[in-house]
């Protein structure tokens, strides 16, 4: 399922011309994004959490060459599903 | 950041669609409903610069219950699983 079906499914839903819907469904996610990016966690009652996490500079090692070097310390995007979205998944 | 806020999000950006609250919280539920559907029946969504909803195999384990001990079989089991998309990705780290 691409952002397109997600589009058709509101047009189905709630007659919005599938042109808006789709305007619509990107607006959802760059607010996510934008949201995110702030480093602020985004939660979706019934459906998850997204979760900004930070990760502290670390030692890796290029798997080809061998050569250690630091992973510089990053934010991360994790994503928790909610319990109703777990169990919904398990029934099929 | 919740849900309600997301709404107002959302709804502030769609003025020249002259939509109502009501209506964009109606198609941000179609939206997350949708996502669970597709994984329910075994569908992966792929949302371009956000990222890629699909499931995950969890084999089965033998665990145990932390009160008494005793030794429990585990089933493999399908869990909801996102992977993060490259834009999103580097948007939150340069945020740091």
């Amino acid at each position: 399922m691409t952002k397109a079906e997600l589009s058709d499914k509101i047009f189905e839903k709630v007659g919005l011309p599938k042109k808006e819907s789709l305007q619509v469904v990107e607006i959802i996610f760059d607010s996510m994004k934008a949201i995110l990016s702030e480093g602020e966690s985004v939660k979706i009652t019934g459906f998850g959490t997204f979760l900004v996490r930070k990760k502290r500079a670390r030692m890796g090692r290029n798997p080809k060459t061998g050569v250690e070097i630091e992973i510089t310390p990053r934010r991360v995007v994790t994503f928790k599903p909610s319990l109703q979205f777990k169990a919904l998944v398990e029934k099929g | 950041m919740t849900r309600s806020l997301l709404i107002e999000h959302v709804a502030e950006k769609v003025k020249d669609l002259n939509l109502s609250k009501k209506e964009v919280e109606v198609i941000l539920e179609t939206v997350f409903d949708n996502i669970k559907e597709a994984l329910a029946k075994g569908d992966k969504v792929e949302v371009r610069g956000f990222g890629n909803f699909r499931l995950r195999k969890r084999n089965p384990r033998q665990a145990r219950n932390p009160k008494t001990g005793a030794s429990v079989a585990v089933d493999s089991k399908k869990v909801p699983f996102f992977k993060v998309g490259k834009e999103l990705r580097e948007m939150v780290n340069r945020g740091l």
